[in-house]
């Protein structure tokens, strides 16, 4: 099972530019959540600081009884073998071949046999649509093959943790789909706690069980994907309709003479409710997310808490009630050589044996 | 304990500054009033933070030899048929030089032994160091810094691998190993080329030549001379591994990081020579005294 990442009191300064402050939230152990956030939101800033690449002035990030702010190095680069993080632009080694970037965690961090390596580097690559590109190096593919195989090096040592960073920018959209059912059905498979960076909507409405939003130097909100989708919180739903009226301007946030008279021309924050998507399955042949059974008692417990559209919307998707569509079916895997995950559960074992 | 990656540069973050615009700001570590000097102590402290990690990863296992023997055959591979060109005009110089001006006042006997002393103690290590860093040591800085503006640090950093380890200690070792046996070479090429020019050209003898030498020399001035080279591929190596660990943003910044290398290594190197002559002529007494 993946390990809970949890967030306290966090505040970044870059000098005097404040990129957040007081950030606090629990990535639950095992769900997949989604930061969302306008361009330059420090989006990318928080996902390198919760693996301690960055090191913010304030506040904790505990992963596993190891702070990664502000522990000893030798510590964090123990704690960091439990991350797998996928970079912007996949972050590949220029020099190495696919197949050695891929296997670099591998070397570093086993001793298995080059026998062993191959198998489990060329199954990573099969299961993100690489196979075939093993010799290329990273200058002689396209960005969207980068970001796969950054991907499968990211999933090499089976992590508890993963992170992604925007997954999406740079690929088409049937990519994109393809990658929202991959990134479910390896949550299924190894249980691992995902966080994705993103600002494509269909990925935040469709993957994650809980989602937040960073916007103006905070973190606007962050809970059970229900209650974002429902928010009538004039940022979050300006920002999920996509919609050029609202807070959100061009320059991150537009000033109040503007908004006031958007307001008065009557065409301001009125959005039409969005219809919420069901959340992507694993792939057929799957067992059913452990963390679905998990999310559903916490969600539960603090139903409470929650307003009443996003109470009916869980609620709706509890036992005892059916979805409003069937779950998407995933798009024909033979013509995109991009396979939905089909893996030998033997081989993912929950580590890889004989770790240094 | 100390830090094992210098902190990130004052370009702000090395994230893709399309997305994260707002927050490339210049970084001023929370510095209200910023005391003037304070960025260059700052630099230095880093540096020597970078020096310090450096000398203790050498020991830590597993030691990376394939990237050691990559690296020292490149560095060795760009710096010897130069080194071996700059050296043979260089003992020319010194030895006409020298030569004309014993000559002046009727110690011509003596030619040898003090234009060997200075190729051997000063020129030779200084002609290594500079072909070290400016060959060598700018290529370092430009692949760690187009590394790191490229993420692949980060990314290594994040699979829990220190690039300082991985590819600061192979590469500063390979630095000092070519700098201690190009040194070697020069020193050779330095005194045939001396040799040479102040037999032939200005009609020395070759008996008064090595006997001058072997009057003067001495083996602890062949000792120095290895120290020096090691010492200055050490700061040759640390330097540009710490200038392409910071460049300030962009394949510009990578640009400016390399020359800086460059610069900073040599005003170092002048620096440290002017120490350790000091020391060594203190320490050392001179043959025959």
């Amino acid at each position: 099972m993946g390990v809970e990442v949890k967030v306290e009191g966090l505040s970044m300064a870059f000098g005097r530019q404040q990129v957040w402050e007081d950030v606090s939230l629990t990535l639950p152990a095992g769900e997949v959540s989604v930061m969302l956030g306008p361009s330059g939101t420090g989006k990318t800033v928080f996902l390198k600081s919760l693996v301690g690449l960055l090191k913010p002035q304030r506040g904790t990030v505990h992963v596993d009884g190891c702070n990664m702010v502000r522990d000893r190095e030798r510590d964090v680069f123990e704690a960091r073998k439990m991350f797998g993080l996928m970079f912007q632009d996949g972050a590949l080694f220029g020099s190495m071949t696919l197949f050695d970037n891929i296997a670099f965690p591998l070397r570093e961090h086993t001793r298995k046999k080059e026998r062993e390596i191959r198998d489990i580097v060329m199954e990573r690559m099969e299961l993100v649509g690489l196979v075939g590109a093993e010799d290329k190096l990273p200058g002689e593919i396209s960005g969207g093959m980068r970001k796969r195989a950054g991907l499968a090096r990211a999933l090499v040592l089976d992590p508890q943790i993963i992170l992604c960073d925007e997954p999406d920018s740079g690929l088409d959209p049937v990519r994109t789909a393809l990658l929202s059912q991959l990134l479910i059905d390896v949550n299924t498979q190894i249980d691992a706690t995902m966080l994705i960076v993103t600002h494509n909507i269909d990925i935040a409405s469709t993957v994650p069980d809980n989602m937040g939003m960073l916007y103006r130097r905070s973190l606007v909100t962050f809970g059970p994907r229900e209650a974002l989708l429902t928010s009538e919180e004039p940022v979050v739903a300006q920002f999920l309709n996509g919609s050029p009226h609202g807070p959100i301007g061009m320059t991150e946030e537009k000033d109040s003479a503007t908004l006031d008279a958007e307001l008065a021309m009557g065409n301001g924050l009125d959005f039409q409710t969005r219809e919420i998507v069901p959340q992507l399955e694993p792939s057929p042949g799957l067992p059913p997310r452990a963390a679905v059974h998990r999310r559903r008692e916490r969600v539960l417990g603090m139903l409470a808490t929650l307003p009443h559209a996003a109470r009916e919307a869980i609620l709706a998707t509890m036992p005892g009630h059916t979805h409003p569509t069937p779950p998407p079916a995933a798009p024909d895997a033979e013509t995109l050589a991009m396979e939905p995950l089909r893996v030998d559960p033997s081989t993912w074992s929950p580590r890889p044996e004989g770790q240094a | 304990m100390t830090t094992l990656i210098p902190p990130p540069p004052p370009g702000g973050p090395p994230g893709d500054p399309a997305d994260d615009g707002e927050t490339t700001t210049r970084k001023q570590t929370g510095e209200r009033r910023p005391v003037p000097g304070l960025g260059w102590l700052r630099q230095t402290g880093a540096l020597f933070s970078l020096s310090l990690s450096v000398l203790r990863m050498i020991f830590k296992r597993p030691f990376q030899f394939r990237e050691f023997i990559e690296q020292f055959w490149f560095i060795a591979s760009v710096t010897i048929l130069p080194a071996a060109l700059v050296s043979i005009p260089f003992g020319a110089v010194i030895a006409l030089q020298v030569g004309s001006l014993t000559e002046q006042f009727g110690a011509q006997s003596f030619t040898g032994g003090a234009s060997v002393l200075a190729v051997i103690q000063q020129a030779s290590p200084l002609i290594v160091a500079l072909l070290i860093s400016g060959a060598g040591g700018s290529a370092i800085c430009a692949d760690l810094g187009s590394r790191k503006i490229r993420e692949e640090l980060d990314a290594m950093e994040v699979m829990g691998v220190s690039p300082v380890q991985r590819l600061v200690v192979p590469r500063v070792l390979a630095v000092m190993g070519v700098a201690v046996l190009l040194n070697g070479l020069v020193s050779v090429v330095g005194t045939l080329g001396g040799y040479f020019f102040n037999v032939i050209m200005q009609g020395g003898t070759p008996g008064a030549y090595l006997s001058s030498f072997s009057a003067l020399a001495q083996l602890p001035d062949l000792y120095i001379s290895e120290i020096k080279a090691l010492i200055f591929g050490f700061i040759a190596g640390i330097v540009a591994a710490y200038r392409g660990l910071n460049p300030r943003g962009g394949p510009k910044g990578v640009g400016d990081a390399v020359n800086q290398s460059v610069v900073i290594t040599f005003l170092l190197l002048f620096l440290v020579n002017v120490i350790l002559t000091g020391i060594y002529l203190e320490l050392v007494p001179a043959k025959g005294s």
